[in-house]
């Protein structure tokens, strides 16, 4: 326990003596979460909805048909009843759920107006809008076909509603990606660049030839780091509260216990990135290109992974980052509890069981 | 106790660093490893360190097989690796506390064993390990490698880079605690540092040429040697190279170290050659060998 201790007070020498790191550490993620308050607009494909026809009738059935054969959407569920809404929307399943109303076929010709119901799932704020655009047009689209063999004038009236993020604050949508982002960066890049600089300067080899084991220059080495990760997360959390007014709809409880385990995959990431690599510049391009840019651009955090061609949406899901993307969305935007996040839950400890694993095998009692 | 090592050999590749190389260190005995740069010392240190695998052949240090036993070997010796391995961004102080805690000991406990050298470096107990002269890192690792009170002391070239005044303070401290009962393996470049060690192996091309005291070593040096110089140092080294009796010549400070190819060799017709060779000023005289003259007549 003390050469444990003295190995971690080691480290945290190490750390506060090196400025750049410390800016790494603490400096990025105040800059990142600034920066990345702004809109990014997608085009949006194959989106999953779900349809809740109350109607049931001619009318309703056509439009279904023509939402069902645009490319942008499919249609992955039909709820009978408007309590089914929200529990839908809590599993994720589907962005949106087009209403139709009761009557919707008989309105329309005998009132000249009917209404249709757009409900969205705004935690994703670009998305949303978009969503609720495009189903407007195609609405439109079939009224003016409706109207064009007919001298009354027919109305259809869509009425969008967001559900979770009401007031469309794309910076909802980035807390979660910035979060995931920076614990990713600091946890994985930090140790693996710490790991292989014993290596480079040669300080391995004494670590080597003394009584510590594998496992305890391991540990010693990311203790510090789970440490200022936990700091971090606190961090970004509170700017968000207190700078962009993001609420934290579930607990934060379940919130910390859930940034703690993506804290503890990602440094597994980093020590199997330092088995790999002999220096600090390997490890540390390893860590940008291999998982900062997946983590950025496949996570669904900027981009959303519904909308991307097939075989990215494979690849993405074997990125730890998206499934906490999934994981802190659920928590601070829909208040979800851990029921609805165990399958990503599970998907996360299973993949940092298997990173450990995998490093455990490859660290080096020698030198080759 | 000491170290033994049988028929060690180890390639990287196509390039051979040790071929069967076997020699034993006797229990508190000072042992050097002498040779050029590339010569294999440093692999040979990190076999015995367990820090690498041999390809062939045994090796045991302070009774403990280097594969099998090699978690009691780490317990048991220092290292102190050719290069400046120490954590350059942390002070002398917190370096050396840093190497007695993950031993499970404290400067406190062992501080007589490394009094002597590290009361000099004392002073600049605040100062980052990085800033220090090369004299002082030097120190500084002896004293990290030590404070353990390791049975056996590695120490891959520790004097390469320093200034002589601190290379002669650091063989005096390895004297000291070769006292203490410490079995100390040491390679250098230097051949003039050989002369302080109990017993020396001179090593080239992963193979060892000589094992003996140094003073036996000298003894063993086939031929008459002689300083010669002259006004023209290199005018001189032509000259003698041109000659049809030299055996070997070599550079030695002022003077050109030359052995004849008789071993009665005459003084006055080499003198009265090189005169006719146009150098002034010259100086034959017969002198003792050394390590160095031995190493590379050994060599040739």
């Amino acid at each position: 326990m003390k050469r444990f201790v003295g190995f971690v007070r080691k480290e945290f020498y190490h750390i506060f003596r090196d400025k750049r790191s410390l800016f790494i550490l603490f400096g990025m993620p105040i800059a990142q979460i600034l920066l990345f308050g702004f809109a990014i607009t997608n085009e949006i494909n194959n989106v999953n909805i779900a349809i809740l026809d109350q109607a049931n009738d001619v009318t309703s059935k056509e439009i279904i048909n023509k939402i069902a054969s645009s490319k942008h959407f499919s249609i992955v569920d039909v709820i009978q009843q408007e309590s089914s809404i929200e529990s839908i929307f809590k599993k994720g399943k589907v962005k949106a759920v087009v209403q139709f109303e009761n009557n919707f076929g008989n309105n329309l010709i005998k009132k000249k107006q009917a209404n249709v119901q757009v409900l969205t799932d705004a935690t994703d704020p670009n998305m949303a809008s978009t969503i609720s655009n495009y189903i407007s047009s195609i609405l439109k689209k079939y009224q003016q076909e409706l109207n064009k063999n007919s001298t009354i004038d027919y109305q259809i009236i869509p009425q969008s509603r967001m559900v979770y993020n009401a007031e469309l604050k794309s910076v909802y949508m980035f807390v979660p990606g910035v979060m995931t982002v920076i614990l990713m960066l600091v946890s994985a890049m930090m140790t693996s660049i710490s790991i292989t600089r014993e290596k480079e300067q040669g300080t391995m080899e004494i670590l080597l030839v003394s009584p510590l084991k594998p496992f305890q220059v391991i540990i010693g080495k990311v203790f510090p780091y789970i440490f200022l990760s936990v700091i971090n997360a606190i961090v970004i959390v509170l700017l968000s509260i207190f700078v962009f007014n993001v609420p934290v709809n579930g607990s934060l409880f379940l919130l910390g216990v859930e940034s703690v385990l993506f804290i503890i995959t990602s440094l597994a990431l980093g020590i199997l990135i330092s088995t790999i690599s002999a220096t600090q510049q390997t490890a540390m391009m390893i860590s940008l290109m291999g998982l900062m840019l997946p983590t950025i651009l496949l996570s669904g955090f900027i981009f959303p992974i519904s909308s991307m061609p097939l075989p990215l949406q494979v690849i993405s899901n074997i990125i730890p980052a998206k499934w906490f993307i999934i994981i802190v969305k659920g928590i601070m935007l829909k208040g979800i509890g851990i029921g609805y996040i165990f399958k990503e839950t599970a998907i996360l400890v299973l993949m940092t069981l298997l990173f450990i694993g995998i490093s455990v095998k490859k660290y080096k009692i020698r030198l080759e | 106790m000491g170290i033994t090592v049988s028929n060690i050999s180890k390639s990287y590749g196509k390039v051979t660093a040790l071929s069967a190389i076997s020699f034993d260190v006797k229990p508190g005995e000072l042992f050097g490893l002498i040779g050029p740069d590339g010569a294999g010392k440093t692999t040979l240190f990190r076999i015995l360190t367990t820090l690498l695998i041999a390809d062939k052949g045994q090796a045991a240090v302070a009774g403990y097989n280097v594969l099998n036993d090699y978690k009691s070997i780490r317990k048991s010796v220092g290292y102190m690796p050719g290069r400046f391995s120490l954590y350059q961004d942390l002070t002398v102080e917190e370096n050396l506390n840093f190497f007695a805690t993950i031993f499970g000991t404290t400067i406190e406990e062992n501080y007589d064993l490394v009094k002597d050298i590290y009361v000099q470096i004392e002073p600049f107990k605040n100062r980052r390990a990085g800033k220090l002269s090369g004299g002082m890192k030097q120190k500084l690792a002896l004293s990290c490698a030590l404070i353990h009170k390791p049975k056996v002391l590695f120490l891959d070239e520790p004097t390469t880079g320093v200034d002589p005044v601190s290379r002669k303070e650091f063989w005096e401290m390895l004297k000291r605690l070769q006292k203490k009962g410490i079995t100390i393996l040491v390679s250098t470049p230097y051949m003039d540092e050989a002369a302080l060690c109990d017993r020396i192996a001179l090593i080239q091309d992963g193979k060892i040429l000589e094992i003996d005291s140094p003073s036996a070593i000298v003894s063993h040096f086939p031929k008459p040697l002689y300083n010669i110089n002259a006004d023209n140092m290199y005018g001189l080294i032509e000259s003698l190279t041109k000659y049809e009796h030299t055996y070997s010549i070599f550079p030695f400070g002022e003077f050109v170290h030359y052995t004849d190819k008789w071993d009665s060799m005459d003084k006055e017709s080499l003198k009265a050659y090189l005169e006719s060779q146009g150098l002034t000023d010259i100086h034959i005289e017969e002198t003792q060998p050394t390590i160095e003259d031995t190493f590379m007549e050994l060599a040739k």
